[in-house]
C-alpha cells in the first residue's frame, strides 16, 4: 500500500505527547482516529516522519456534563460516543445530530469530533452547531493549557490556530441559557455518504417571543467555517416571526462567500444557505419554547 | 522501526512484528492470510474492508495495526467459525439473492452484525441507514435490506 515510512508513537499523557510533539518538529503529526489524515497520507498530500495517536492517553475519550458548567467532549471522544451520549441527547441534540450527520457507521466509530475540528475543512460537519454554540477548545502544550474560542480557531481550509507542540485536548460548549434552541441542517448531494455540500448550525435565545440574541453559524460556503453576522444582527431584539426568519436567511446567504466545486455551485449553496438557515432558525425557535 | 503486536482475530491469537503504517487491512489479507475482508476505495468510503474491533464496525482500510494491539477483532471469517453451519445472516444473504458479484458482501455482513447487534429490531430505514457506510456497485441494495431483515428475524427465534 501506498502509505509507508513514519514512525508510530502512542504516549500516554498529553504532556509526553506534546514533548514528542516539539521534539519530532515538522514532520510529525498528531493522530486521532486517523480517518482523515491516513486518507490524506494515502493520497500523498501528507508525508509525515512521525504519527503519534493519541488512543492510548487515558482518560482523554472521556465525555462530562453539569449543568453549571456545561460540556466537556474530550480529544478521542468517538463521533459515535458523541452521537449517542444520553446528556448529550437530552441537554445539547443539535451537537449529537452533528455527530450522527458526520460520514457512515465505520466512520463515526474511529473518527472523534476533535479530529473533525483539527482538519479544519470548511464543511466539517461538527463545526456550525459548535461555533453557535460559543464552544472553546482547549490546547495544551509544554508550556500549560490554553483556551480559545472556536470562533478563533479555524484560520483557512485545513489551517488552524494550534501552535508548534500544541495538542486539542478538549472541546467545551457552555450550558445554553435558559429559553434556547439550537439545530444543526445541512445538505448533500447523496446522503451522508457525501459531505456535506452546506450545513448552518444556528443558537436563538428567547425572551418571550422576542428574540435576544441569535447565533448563526455556516458550514462549507467560505473558507473556514462563519458566522453570518448580519444576519444575526436583524433578528436580535425581535420577534421571532416567520417573516423575519426569512429576512435573515436571505441575509445569510448574502453573506456567504461560496465556491463551485464537485459537489455544488456556489449559486445552489447560496440558495441553500437560505433554505437551511430557515429551517434551522424555525427548529431552535420551536426548542426553545420548549425548554 | 517494526513494533510487536497481539491481535486476536476471531477467537485466535496470533503475535506478529509489523511496521507502523501497515494497516489491520494489510496485516489480516497479507499476513493471516484472512483474504475474506476486502479492499475496496481505500478511504473509507465503501466498506468492503468492514471488521468489528472490541464490537465495534470499523474500516480496517484506515486503521493502524499498531493502535490494535491487544483488542478484538472479527472478520467475515468469524460469522461462521465452524466453517459448517452459517451465520443466520449468511443464510439470509443467500436466501434472498442478496450475493451479486460478491465483493462487497463481506462489508456488508459486517455491517449487518454490527446494525443487529444495536438495534435487533430495525426498520427499513435503520437499515438503510445502517448500510450507508456500504456500497453495491451491483446496485442489489433492495435484496441486501430485504435480506437483513431476514436475518434479524432469523436472529429473534433462535
Amino acid at each position: 500500500m501506498n502509505i509507508s515510512g513514519f514512525e508510530y508513537f502512542s504516549p500516554r499523557s498529553v504532556e509526553e505527547a506534546s514533548q514528542l510533539l516539539l521534539e519530532k518538529g515538522k514532520g510529525a503529526f498528531v493522530m486521532a482516529g486517523g480517518t482523515d489524515l491516513l486518507i490524506k497520507i494515502r493520497r500523498k498530500l501528507l508525508k509525515p516522519a512521525v504519527i503519534i495517536g493519541l488512543k492510548g492517553i487515558p482518560g482523554l475519550d472521556k465525555i462530562s456534563f453539569n449543568r453549571k458548567q456545561g460540556l466537556t467532549i474530550g480529544a478521542t471522544a468517538l463521533l459515535s460516543d458523541v452521537a449517542h451520549h444520553p446528556k448529550i441527547l437530552r441537554h445539547f441534540p443539535a451537537i449529537a445530530y452533528a455527530a450522527k450527520s458526520t460520514a457512515n457507521t465505520q466512520i463515526r466509530n474511529m473518527g472523534t469530533v476533535a479530529g473533525n475540528l483539527c482538519n479544519a475543512a470548511p464543511s466539517a460537519d461538527n463545526a456550525p452547531t459548535l461555533l453557535a454554540m460559543g464552544a472553546e477548545v482547549i490546547l495544551a502544550g509544554t508550556q500549560g493549557e490554553r483556551r480559545l474560542p472556536l470562533d478563533q480557531f479555524f484560520i483557512g481550509p485545513g489551517q488552524t490556530a494550534i501552535e508548534p507542540g500544541e495538542i486539542l485536548t478538549a472541546i467545551f460548549v457552555p450550558t445554553p441559557p435558559p429559553h434556547s434552541g439550537v439545530s444543526y441542517q445541512w445538505i448533500s448531494a447523496r446522503g451522508k455518504v457525501d459531505i456535506s455540500a452546506v450545513g448552518v448550525g444556528v443558537m436563538v435565545t428567547m425572551k418571550g417571543k422576542v428574540c435576544s440574541s441569535a447565533k448563526i453559524a455556516l458550514g462549507a460556503v467560505a473558507p473556514t467555517p462563519m458566522r453570518a453576522r448580519k444576519a444575526e444582527k436583524i433578528l436580535s431584539g425581535k420577534v421571532l416571526s416567520s417573516r423575519m426568519i426569512e429576512k435573515a436567511a436571505l441575509e445569510a446567504s448574502r453573506e456567504a462567500k461560496p465556491i463551485s466545486d464537485v459537489r455544488a455551485s456556489a449559486e445552489y449553496r447560496k440558495q441553500m444557505v437560505a433554505v437551511l438557515t430557515g429551517r434551522a432558525l424555525s427548529e431552535a425557535r420551536q426548542r426553545a419554547a420548549k425548554g | 522501526m517494526k513494533h510487536v503486536i497481539t491481535l486476536n482475530v476471531n477467537g485466535d491469537s496470533y503475535r506478529i512484528a509489523v511496521d507502523p503504517w501497515r494497516t489491520l487491512n494489510e496485516v489480516l489479507r497479507e499476513d493471516l492470510n484472512l483474504t475474506g475482508t476486502k479492499l475496496g476505495c481505500g478511504s473509507g468510503d465503501c466498506g468492503a474492508c468492514t471488521v468489528l474491533v472490541n464490537g465495534k464496525a470499523v474500516s480496517s482500510c484506515l486503521t493502524l495495526a499498531v493502535e490494535v494491539d491487544g483488542k478484538e477483532i472479527m472478520t467475515v471469517e468469524g460469522l461462521a467459525p465452524s466453517g459448517e453451519e452459517l451465520h443466520p445472516i449468511q443464510e439470509a444473504f443467500i436466501e434472498k439473492g442478496a450475493v451479486q458479484c460478491g465483493f462487497c458482501t463481506p462489508g456488508m455482513e459486517m455491517a449487518a452484525l454490527y446494525l443487529l447487534k444495536q438495534n435487533p429490531h430495525p426498520t427499513e430505514k435503520d437499515i438503510r441507514e445502517g448500510l450507508s457506510g456500504n456500497l453495491c456497485r451491483c446496485t442489489g441494495y433492495n435484496k441486501i435490506v430485504d435480506a437483513i431483515r431476514t436475518a434479524a428475524e432469523k436472529i429473534q427465534k433462535k
